[in-house]
């Protein structure tokens, strides 16, 4: 149509980036080991509070498009918001996919010959095929893709033996870095904490910065021999050992989370830019933050492969001088697909391809998961915990991760293990008293909104089925749930309930049900989803708070 | 000779008690008392903390954990020659402040930082 | 209890010897309760001391919320290369138990 003429005329100037500066940085991050382009709905609701009230990342909708001056219904406001979602995507198509991402990074290096490719972590998780290749099919793509450094958090949920065994295979291809990992014994490095390259004559560092709460978020028996934390004094004498080796340009390469490396720009000083991400946000500017000793780049480059951060830096022998930068969708329809990566990709997916598109059900609705509470995608998985269990109450983790399908779309195998693929997908069926079940709401809610940013793991709120609840955010460590009810019934402290769920990061001799299995089941007998009924908590004390459509 | 083992101090249930059991009048906070502590616990039964000073003449460091049974969780003696600068590893049943106490010539000083016990899960 | 040895490294650098010991302990909390309900015996290291060419270069004393496994880290002045530190702990139960190693 003349619209999409019109649109891919301009998309050749938008991924035509004037060259800029002598030392460049390709960035994208939690991928999620989406190799094939995808839908992903960005957040309707993520809310900021304290120092981060109306602020990047926690602007939705509106107020996001006023903030980076973006026009609705725009391309741009289709990729960085969930404004008019469905029909944007039917306009637009699809983003992502490592043949789009190769083909746009092979665009930009043509300019940049020099710039170094950097993943942020979150690439060997997320897909059926990922899993059941203990992430190869994802190092494989990174390899061809032309990584040049990366750090990590899902990569974990393999276990150390797996990792090490990967991290030793990428020995002179790919750097795995990371800073804040240690032995549990004598805190002895794990890996590389940094690594240094000359790039047009200028002397560069890039510190990895693993996810800080990888054995509490994910199980922690997968690490056991490891400690992570922030470790921002580590990373304070990391970035002062460097400097002192005459480096011009420090970078970070941070799974923390933006919230976490936005209160790190400020206490940690000689960093040039916090490359970030973890908590999947799309920013297209960097925040500059102040400290000691001067200023910080902070940027956060989404997820699901949808963009790729462009970071030119203008460096002298005195350091930084200028800079430019980017985050450019991966619009899946304007970008040819790189020939050689569809190649890999399609050997990847060759010997599972029965499985992947086995149809399960035809979706009437929206599906997608991110967002501060409830996705409807998550509250179909309640739903089925909640069927398949017998169950009053059903929970599922706030994860960012999972793909958005559209109305009319099938539901195959592939979407289902696009939402549930870890290591750890065992159902669960637990009496839990209603004393408990508020110890885990609070306990969830205090990772999300405690106003100190040390204290947030950077997931979303446990997805809840069956049980209502009011949340007031600004409230402190348990006193932030109220009015739990269920059947409209208050929920009585002392009562067992029988609590459904799955993701426990716990270790157990019993596996249960994983909960692919239990999904699938349920959506062959419905055959067809609609009226999705998405039940989320009634929210107080955030009137004027622009993280909310 | 035999260790001695001050019973009184490890029974005290609050730092109040602690510090009544070491005789010591009620410390002065001081940012010269660097204690170093994660800000969630990943295990709560293996919680690494750390206790330094540039303060001259310590001859005691300690560990209170006032939200544990008992608040008084270990107490170091520093002989001339040793530096103020201690590290172990701690258990804390919930969400606490930990305290660290320092002794430096006949004065009693403290810092303190709220570590989070948290059931985990989730993530992005 | 046949208590294994403790792990410690001591490393001198700038006249300032590094100390890091782990030791072998259940540090039972006395808490605790078994399977059949029955409340664990608390059993745990009171007193740790440290000492080099015969001076004491740090005592302790423990309660029970010191980590199962004990870590100690520690420096000091005054030594060299080649000496030998020992460590000694002793429990509720009054078994003791000594290390030595080199500081390299
Ligand atoms: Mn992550
Ligand atoms: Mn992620």
């Amino acid at each position: 149509s003349k619209d999409l003429l019109a649109a891919e005329n301009t998309m050749q100037k938008f991924y035509d980036l004037p060259k800029f500066g002598n030392v460049s940085f390709l960035h994208f991050t939690d991928s999620h080991a989406q190799l094939q382009p995808i839908y992903y709905r960005e957040p309707s609701v993520n809310i900021g509070l304290g120092a981060s009230l109306n602020k990047a990342p926690h602007l939705v909708g509106d107020a996001f498009l006023k903030e980076y001056k973006m026009k609705s219904n725009s391309m741009q406001a289709y990729a960085f918001t969930a404004l008019d979602y469905a029909e944007s995507a039917q306009r637009f198509g699809k983003v992502g996919g490592f043949s789009h991402l190769a083909t746009l990074i092979k665009r930009l290096k043509a300019d940049r010959p020099h710039a170094l490719v950097l993943d942020g972590g979150d690439t060997w998780q997320g897909s059926a095929t990922s899993l059941w290749t203990k992430g190869q099919d994802m190092i494989d793509a990174s390899l061809l893709l032309g990584v040049d450094m990366m750090t990590a958090h899902w990569e974990f949920t393999y276990g150390m033996d797996r990792v090490q065994e990967a991290v030793d295979g990428l020995k002179g291809k790919i750097n795995f870095l990371a800073q804040n990992v240690e032995t549990s014994d004598f805190g002895d490095p794990v890996f590389e904490p940094y690594t240094i390259r000359e790039i047009n004559g200028v002397q560069v560092a890039v510190i990895g910065q693993a996810f800080p709460y990888t054995p509490i978020a994910n199980p922690r028996y997968m690490v056991s021999d490891w400690t992570f934390g922030i470790q921002d004094q580590k990373l304070q004498e990391t970035v002062d050992e460097v400097r002192g080796k005459g480096v011009a340009v420090v970078i970070v390469l941070s799974h923390n989370g933006m919230d976490v490396d936005l209160k790190l720009a400020s206490k940690v000083t000689g960093i040039d830019a916090i490359l970030g991400g973890h908590t999947h946000d799309g920013v297209p500017e960097p925040v500059i933050v102040s400290n000691a000793k001067g200023k910080t780049l902070v940027t956060n480059a989404g997820s699901n492969g949808k963009y790729l951060g462009v970071l030119d830096l203008n460096v002298d022998k005195g350091g930084v001088k200028d800079f430019r930068y980017k985050l450019l969708p991966v619009f899946s329809n304007f970008l040819d697909p790189d020939p050689q990566m569809e190649k890999l990709i399609h050997s990847v997916r060759e010997p599972y391809l029965d499985k992947l598109n086995e149809k399960l059900a035809v979706t009437n609705e929206l599906l997608y998961r991110r967002g501060n509470f409830n996705g409807s995608f998550d509250q179909l998985i309640v739903d089925a915990l909640l069927q398949e269990k017998g169950a009053q109450i059903a929970f599922s983790p706030g994860f960012r991760w999972g793909t958005t399908l559209l109305p009319g779309q099938a539901i195959t195998m592939e979407d289902v293990m696009n939402q549930t693929a870890i290591t750890y997908p065992g159902t669960t069926l637990n009496e839990m008293s209603g004393d408990t079940i508020k110890t885990v709401l609070e306990d969830v809610a205090d990772n999300l909104f405690n106003t100190d940013p040390y204290y947030q793991q950077g997931g979303d709120m446990v997805r809840v089925g069956g049980l209502s609840y009011t949340i007031d955010p600004n409230q402190s460590m348990g006193n932030r749930i109220s009015n739990m009810t269920l059947n409209d019934k208050p929920l009585e402290a002392g009562k067992l309930y029988k609590v459904a769920g799955w993701a426990s990061v716990q270790e157990s001799s019993e596996q249960g049900e994983p909960i692919w299995e239990l999904v699938s089941r349920y959506l062959k007998d419905k055959k067809v989803i609609g009226d999705i009924q998405l039940n989320t908590p009634q929210i107080k004390g955030i009137e004027n708070n622009q993280g909310l459509m | 000779a035999e260790a001695q083992w001050n019973k009184e101090l490890f029974e005290a249930t609050d730092n109040e008690g602690v510090f009544k059991a070491l005789g010591a009048n009620t410390p002065e906070n001081s940012e010269k008392v660097k204690l170093v502590a994660p800000d969630i616990a990943e295990n709560g039964a293996v919680v690494p903390i750390a206790l330094s000073t540039d303060l001259e003449n310590v001859t005691m460091m300690a560990f209170l954990i006032p939200e544990n049974p008992n608040t008084m969780t270990g107490m170091f003696t520093i002989p001339e020659g040793t530096e103020a600068n201690i590290a172990t590893r701690v258990k804390m049943a919930k969400t606490s402040d930990i305290f660290g106490l320092v002794k430096a010539g006949d004065k009693y000083y403290l810092a303190h930082k709220e570590v989070k016990v948290t059931l985990g899960g989730c993530g992005g | 209890m046949a208590t294994r040895p403790m792990r410690i490294r001591a490393k001198e650098s700038g006249g300032v010897v590094s100390v890091k010991v782990l030791m072998a302990h259940v540090m039972e909390t006395g808490q605790r309760k078994d399977s059949e309900g029955k409340i664990v015996p608390a059993w745990h290291i009171t007193n740790v001391k440290a000492t080099c060419n015969d001076k004491e270069v740090l005592s302790a004393q423990w309660g029970p919320a010191i980590s199962r496994d004990p870590y100690l880290a520690f420096s000091f002045k005054g030594a060299k290369k080649g000496d030998k530190i020992e460590i000694t702990w002793i429990d509720t139960k009054k078994e003791t138990r000594s290390d030595t190693a080199e500081i390299k």
